[in-house]
């Protein structure tokens, strides 16, 4: 039996009115790939930051164990001291500087007076670039390289550390199937030297490849550790682990009302990435929603779903869009922000703090930001009629604020939320495309939020959920699509759709994908 | 939800716009003491309006730069070159006063335009288009004027900035028509509050208690009407006053009641945000640079008749000045925030700081000193505010 080189016990973390983990206990062995499964906001990445003293000691409670000593990091670089290398799902590279450069930033290899040796740091650079089999010129600029490159880069980065136990947060989920293999490979070849890695993935394939036990995180807690090489330790398992969970009384109930004709329709949709342009981001992608439906869009972190959302709206996410919309059964079109409004269409971000809302301005002004032509005539603006909206969608929306002169920044998550629905609501869009619409906010503003979705659907608009959460579409969805790698992979009625059928089709790859396509779109109809 | 708010409220939620003017008061009242109340003698208030009014023109497009996340580094120059243009056209072919005018104006909205051009459509920062406009334009004030400075305008011309409004309604040693001007003003400003108070009552909002209100009124009347009196003791209404107060209230309306002005705020408070939410971004950052053009224009119409000539190294730092009231006056540096009346209240502060010294004979050296430390403290008041109240 292997010794365990890190236990982390009892590991609990709090932000302010959220607790994100609580009593995790995790504990890897020497030499092992350790995978970590959980759906987005499980607390994987909050598990990580503790370890690498990225939230530092004292801002948790539970003690870490690392090589049989208590580890107390008070920052990232005291974990790296001990030999702890996180590996970010954005890289962390200066894209102007070259390999070497990269490899030895803020661990310069010094020669003579304390200057940098170059021509030591490139040879040694070159050494390790030979280990992580990376054939490129050591004083090549990083950001003239490929992402799967990049990511070779950060473990050579990590080896130049002495690099004893490797976190990789979602490293595949930017590259494609060969860079990804052999990323894989790496793995299981510095593994044969001695190096123990974590790695947090959605791709249960992947996972099944090359890890030795897999960590279930769903919650804030951990649900089992498998060992990968048991019998049952199959995908199924790992998916009912992510996913099952009580779904009683976290839902309003859903109001009878009829679902009319269809409202909406995106066809063929394809979109690029913006800087690199032969990746695909959505392909080929379909979906329509009916007045008083609300339909689901599912998939993971690195899906599409955002990418598919934004390039609808405005065309404000990728590049080389292609694809038709129609809407109640004519095509229009949504080349620009206020194109895509004043055809009815809305659509409240992701990341309401950064896309959503001006923080440094009111309530008031925020809820009439995407709608002044309403509250305007020649350019002027009614300012006591603006102030009376606003006070009306406090009302209803039961935004809780002192006044609706607050600055929108004061106000806590499930409130913000409430004036971006406000917002759209007084838009007068009839498709509201709603994107992660609770993320970080409390379960009783969410409930919330579930019952105004509710009642837009009553009000006859057509409304599109967009979450990673199974049990949240679920529980307020008609339909729900499943979005994985670009490519919609199924639609299921609510009433057949189970988490584990849900979490299959979101996990499919590019293979199996194409050949459900075909009976994807059948279900579609 | 009708209701009433106290001081102590009115006073934090506005604790930076109100301690602006607390701020001005302060300074206004230090140096009348210092200067044994020259600061405030009816020759003294009439020189520091003529004096530093191109100032806070240009303080009025740069505010509105500045909320829409930009800045301007031209505006001196863009102010030289419509002033030098100017000259040439009136003093060299001889042509009357008013094509001058227009032509620098003109000169003004191209060079926003050229400008607007490329932040909006190109992407160049503003920063770095502007200080190329900076060199630019400069070197275009060179080449117009020949190296060489002139003078002087015909006296229609000179009197926009240095002429008065006074004697149609006679008066024994004061004007009677400067009081009767101020005194409609005063009149038209106190019907305003009313209906405004009226009609957001009406809108069932939160109100000032009312005697708070009235003597607000009381208050700004006093000190307005004493101005006027001292204006008229002296010169009387001067011209520059006049454009001077249709701007601030074309561009206080601009800001606060427009959609374009909306629009500013958005885009300067979060551009994401503004972009998703159909703000057509580019338009409303080529109208900000347009409008800095024609703010620059005027106020090198005004510096031009001002000086009576143009001169080649006409108008240097003026950007500096502007951009400093911008920000003593509340704006702030990442954008977003910001008024009109701060900027001006920002410019006044530092009119008197320079006007004061200026009288007390304080060297040249120091008063560039003391200039720098408010800028700087008065930033770094708006920091700390900002940290006090989002805790964030």
């Amino acid at each position: 039996m292997a010794t365990n080189i890190l236990e982390m016990r009892d590991i609990s973390k709090e932000f302010p009115g959220v607790k994100a983990l609580s009593d995790v206990n995790l504990t890897v062995r020497e030499g092992e790939i350790h995978a970590i499964c959980g759906e987005n906001g499980a607390g994987k990445s909050t598990l990580m930051k503790v370890l690498s003293g990225v939230y530092p000691h004292g801002t948790y409670t539970g003690d870490i164990y690392f090589d049989g000593a208590e580890a107390r990091y008070g920052s990232i670089n005291d974990s790296e001291d001990a030999g702890v290398v996180i590996i970010h799902q954005e890289l962390a590279l200066v894209p102007h500087l070259t390999v070497a450069e990269n490899i030895f930033l803020g661990n310069e290899v010094r020669g003579r007076f304390g200057l940098i040796d170059w021509n030591e740091a490139n040879h040694k650079a070159q050494d390790l670039m030979d280990r992580v089999g990376l054939h490129e010129n050591p004083v090549t600029p990083v950001g003239q390289l490929g992402v799967g490159k990049q990511q070779l880069i950060e473990i050579a980065k990590a080896l130049s550390k002495d690099v004893r136990l490797l976190i990789l947060d979602e490293p595949t989920a930017a590259l494609n199937d060969s860079d990804s293999e052999h990323l894989l490979q790496l793995l299981k070849d510095l593994q044969k030297e001695g190096i123990t890695s974590i790695m947090i993935s959605h791709k249960l394939g992947e996972i099944e490849w090359v890890a030795d036990r897999t960590t279930i995180i769903r919650d804030g807690q951990t649900i089992e550790t498998i060992d990968m090489s048991e019998e049952d330790s199959t995908q199924d398992r790992i998916i009912r682990g992510m996913v099952g969970r009580d779904l009683e009384h976290r839902y309003p109930p859903r109001i009878d009302h009829e679902i009319g004709e269809e409202l909406f329709r995106v066809e063929d949709w394809t979109v690029h990435h913006p800087t690199q342009p032969d990746r695909v981001m959505v392909d080929h992608a379909h979906f329509h929603v009916k007045a008083g439906e609300v339909v689901g869009i599912a998939g993971l972190m690195g899906a599409g779903r955002t990418e598919l959302a934004m390039s609808i709206f405005g065309r404000t996410y990728g590049r080389g869009t292609t694809g038709r919309v129609y809407k109640r059964g004519e095509e229009i079109q949504t080349r620009s922000v206020s194109e895509a409004i004043d055809n009815g269409i809305a659509y409240a971000t992701e990341d309401r703090k950064k896309y959503g809302l001006n923080l440094i301005d009111n309530i008031s002004r925020n809820i009439s930001a995407a709608a002044l032509k309403k509250l305007s005539s020649r350019g002027f603006i009614n300012g006591h009629e603006e102030l009376s909206v606003a006070e009306a969608y406090r009302n209803n929306m039961n935004i809780k604020t002192p006044s609706v002169l607050q600055l929108a920044g004061n106000l806590s998550g499930g409130n913000q939320q409430k004036v971006v629905l406000s917002k759209w609501m007084y838009t007068d869009a009839d498709v509201m495309i709603l994107d992660e619409p609770t993320r970080g906010i409390d379960v009783g503003a969410k409930y919330e939020i579930y019952t105004i979705v509710n009642d837009l659907a009553a009000q006859g608009k057509g409304v599109v959920v967009i979450s990673s959460e199974l049990p949240e579409l679920l529980g307020t969805c008609d339909r729900i699509y499943t979005l994985a790698f670009g490519r919609i992979t199924g639609c299921l009625d609510v009433s057949e759709a189970t988490p584990e059928a849900l979490m299959t089709l979101m996990t499919q790859d590019k293979e199996t994908a194409s050949d459900n396509d075909a009976d994807a779109k059948e279900t579609d109809r | 939800m009708t209701g009433i708010a106290n001081v102590r409220e009115l006073m934090t939620r506005n604790l930076r716009q109100s301690g602006i003017f607390v701020a001005f008061i302060a300074i206004v009242a230090l140096f009348a003491i210092l200067t044994d109340g020259v600061l405030l003698s009816p020759t003294n208030l009439t020189n520091i309006v003529l004096q530093y009014s191109y100032i806070l023109v240009l303080a009025i497009g740069m505010v509105i730069v500045i909320i829409g996340g930009h800045i301007d580094l031209s505006v001196g120059s863009v102010a030289a070159l419509a002033g030098a243009v100017s000259a040439v056209l009136v003093i060299k072919e001889g042509m009357p006063w008013w094509v001058g005018v227009i032509a620098g104006i003109l000169v003004g909205v191209l060079a926003g335009a050229w400008q607007g051009f490329w932040v909006a459509f190109v992407g160049i920062p503003a920063f770095i288009t502007t200080l190329a406009g900076m060199l630019l334009f400069r070197g275009l004030t060179f080449r117009v004027l020949d190296n060489i400075s002139l003078s002087p305008f015909p006296s229609e011309y000179s009197k926009i900035a240095t002429g008065f409004q006074n004697g149609l309604l006679g008066g024994d040693g004061f004007d009677v028509f400067t009081l009767v001007v101020f005194g409609v003003a005063v009149a038209a400003y106190f019907v305003q509050q009313f209906r405004a108070r009226k009609a957001a009552i009406a809108y069932k909002q939160t109100v000032g208690a009312f005697p708070l209100f009235l003597l607000k009124l009381i208050a700004v009347a006093a000190v307005v009407m004493w101005f006027a009196w001292q204006l008229a003791n002296y010169r009387g209404l001067p011209n520059v006053l006049i454009i001077l107060a249709i701007l601030i209230i074309v561009y206080t309306i601009v800001t606060t009641r427009t959609v374009f002005g909306r629009h500013v705020y958005a885009i300067g408070g979060n551009l994401t945000a503004a972009t998703l939410s159909g703000v057509k971004v580019k338009w409303v950052n080529f109208g900000i640079m347009l409008n800095m053009g024609l703010l620059a224009g005027v106020a090198g119409v005004i510096f031009s008749s001002r000086t009576n000539g143009a001169q080649p190294a006409a108008g240097n730092l003026f950007e500096l000045d502007a951009i400093a009231a911008s920000f003593i006056g509340g704006a702030a540096v990442t954008g977003g925030v910001g008024r009109v009346t701060g900027a001006i209240v920002g410019g006044l502060i530092m009119a008197v700081m320079s006007n004061g010294m200026q009288l007390m004979g304080v060297e040249q050296s120091i008063q560039q000193v003391v200039k720098g430390l408010v800028l700087l403290l008065a930033v770094a008041f708006d920091v700390w505010n900002k940290k006090r109240a989002g805790g964030r």
